[in-house]
């Protein structure tokens, strides 16, 4: 047959079909590729991911099979540990930190002042900054001796800080760095404020609602929609900070920094434990699908919707 | 925000609360844009006047050289090329495909299809890291590793949850009755998205464009992983490994890391509008 007579043959039977068994197969040819995809890219690596667990492989002897010595593994490890716990640590204060942060520039810039557009763009670009050079830049900004934070500090009087090198300090610099960055959820926030209709206002006006009153019953109930996308946002975001704590600290100091993703970098890429590594991308997964569970299930339910159907 | 009384009959606290706002939004302006004039103003000194405190913030010798010693310690030619092949590559698939799905999701009826729209949701949260050490062993086995195609054939499946949920956004704002039209007219599905819808939705398009190119500039993770021999290393990687090769040197890697920052804020000027409403798109309207 040829590819001629293949077409007309494929048309005559597209043709014998019901219109809505047309239209059916029309909608799955355009959302082919995406179906197509999701197997390749996300079914056969998470299958793959899942049989590697039980193997040990270096990547270049063949995958030797081990039972469940990566799950015992996984129970007795200190470096998980303290990997789980900085990056869960991060989260804990970045994640609110920088919500309420961007909800405050949002509100600043919310205004109708002469030039407030070049407000808008300066508190924007610090998140457009290549992750690798905004690496860099902050590297050198917290730099104990020569850097422009501890100029700052020790011009008020304020003593050196050793932002990389203290295991304390350097989570503060992390959430500093990371809080730098809200630009994206400001505009998210900004957007949401200027979608509120006036009148809400006005009639909290007129019944003598205060500024602090009208934040409190008007502002936020009806930005907790926003408010709560940019808190899951968050959270996936700060559970995968990598490249900053790649460049700047490596992980370090005593292992301060060494969050979630960049041990199991280190575990697959590094010391060439693939199944291990398997198992732990397994865990933040389950972390991360736990995590969203009860975010969806109690804040999630105090949301406040104006038109549910939308 | 409140209903605006004349200037002059404002009452004290307004006034108060006016000011205390302009302060603010002075006091954090200064705080947003320090960094960036540091970041230019040390990758302009000598080695030399680097490691000097107190610092100097007008850099004297300034030192413009550092940015072309810093381009040439590298190739950085050659990853901007290779940068820009894998951008480029990364916006055409994302373009055309991530639009593709969309008309499906946006505009056939059909069994399965909010199935599907639920899966695609789904792997818009799913953070990339949990599949960076399973999608490394399936491209191993494809034979892939330290070339391009892993950073690129994905794309041309759908383009990523975030683009396809955004281009649907944008299709559903367009009228039936302009499809219903071309339908009548003759023209079959395939005709409508090509030719009505894909001409209607070009600021959307930009939108994506811009944002999977942007993504492919400053992705690390993806191109660190997979690319291995230095002649394929991206601008990021590039800039990565220059770190750690010239650990002292701080005037060439500020100097390489304002070169590279600056494309991106040039891009950001140029198309603020469909930058902004892209941010936006995302999260609003779910």
């Amino acid at each position: 047959m040829s590819l001629v007579d293949g077409s007309l043959w494929l048309t005559q039977q597209y043709n014998r079909l019901s219109l809505k068994r047309r239209r059916t197969l029309m909608g799955y040819v355009f959302i082919t590729p995406f179906i197509l995809g999701f197997v390749f890219w996300f079914l056969v690596p998470a299958v793959v991911a899942a049989y590697l667990t039980l193997q040990r492989w270096n990547l270049i002897s063949p995958p030797r099979f081990v039972g469940m010595y990566n799950f015992n593994r996984m129970l007795n490890d200190p470096l998980l540990l303290q990997s789980l716990k900085v990056t869960v640590l991060f989260s804990a204060i970045s994640v609110p930190l920088g919500l309420v942060f961007a909800f405050f520039l949002a509100s600043l810039i919310n205004n109708k002042f002469r030039g407030i557009a070049v407000f808008r763009t300066i508190y924007f670009l610090p998140s457009i900054v290549p992750a690798v050079a905004n690496a860099i830049l902050w590297a050198w900004l917290f730099n104990t001796e020569f850097g422009l934070i501890n100029f700052v500090i020790r011009a008020l009087g304020g003593p050196k800080i050793g932002w990389l090198q203290d295991p304390n300090w350097v989570m503060v610099a992390f959430v500093i760095l990371t809080v730098w960055g809200v630009g994206g959820s400001m505009i998210i926030f900004l957007a949401g404020l200027q979608g509120i209709p006036k009148i809400y206002y006005e009639a909290a006006e007129i019944d003598g609602a205060g500024r602090w009153q009208r934040l409190l019953n008007v502002t936020l109930p009806m930005m907790s929609p926003i408010i709560f996308f940019n808190l899951v946002i968050g959270f996936i975001n700060s559970f995968q900070i990598f490249v900053s704590a790649l460049l700047i600290t490596n992980g370090g100091p005593q292992n301060s920094t060494l969050f979630l993703v960049l041990y199991i970098y280190r575990t697959a890429f590094g010391s060439q434990k693939m199944g291990y590594a398997a198992v732990l991308s397994w865990l933040l997964f389950a972390i991360l699908m736990i995590l969203s569970f009860f975010v969806f299930r109690y804040i999630g339910s105090r949301v406040y919707y104006e038109n549910p159907d939308e | 925000m409140a209903s605006k009384p004349k200037r002059n009959q404002r009452s004290l606290g307004d006034r108060l609360f006016h000011w205390l706002t302009v302060f603010l939004l002075v006091f954090f302006a200064v705080v947003m844009v320090a960094p960036f004039v540091w970041l230019v103003s040390s990758s302009l000194k000598t080695q030399l006047n680097i490691f000097q405190y107190p610092p100097e913030f007008l850099p004297d010798p300034w030192m413009p050289q550092n940015y072309i010693n810093a381009m040439t310690y590298k190739p950085f030619g050659l990853y901007f090329r290779n940068t820009l092949l894998v951008a480029g590559l990364n916006v055409i698939a994302v373009v055309f495909t991530s639009s593709f799905c969309a008309y499906g999701f946006a505009r056939m009826r059909f069994p399965g299809r909010d199935l599907w729209f639920g899966i695609v949701m789904a792997t818009l949260f799913l953070p990339y890291a949990i599949l960076l050490v399973p999608s490394f062993i399936v491209f191993s086995r494809l034979g892939w590793v330290d070339t391009f195609l892993p950073l690129v054939v994905p794309q041309f499946f759908g383009g990523g949850a975030f683009n396809i949920f955004l281009m649907r956004q944008f299709f559903r704002t367009i009228p039936e009755e302009i499809c219903d039209a071309a339908r009548i007219d003759g023209c079959s599905e395939f005709g409508v998205y090509w030719r009505i819808m894909l001409p209607l939705s070009k600021p959307a398009l930009i939108t994506i464009g811009i944002f999977t190119f942007l993504f492919a500039w400053n992705d690390l993770i993806g191109p660190m992983t997979y690319l291995r021999s230095p002649d394929n290393f991206t601008i990021a990687v590039g800039l990565a490994s220059f770190r750690s090769q010239t650990d002292i040197h701080w005037d060439l890697q500020l100097a390489a890391s304002a070169a590279v920052t600056l494309p991106v804020i040039a891009i950001f000027f140029l198309s603020q509008r469909y930058f902004i409403q892209g941010v936006v798109m995302t999260g609003l309207k779910g």
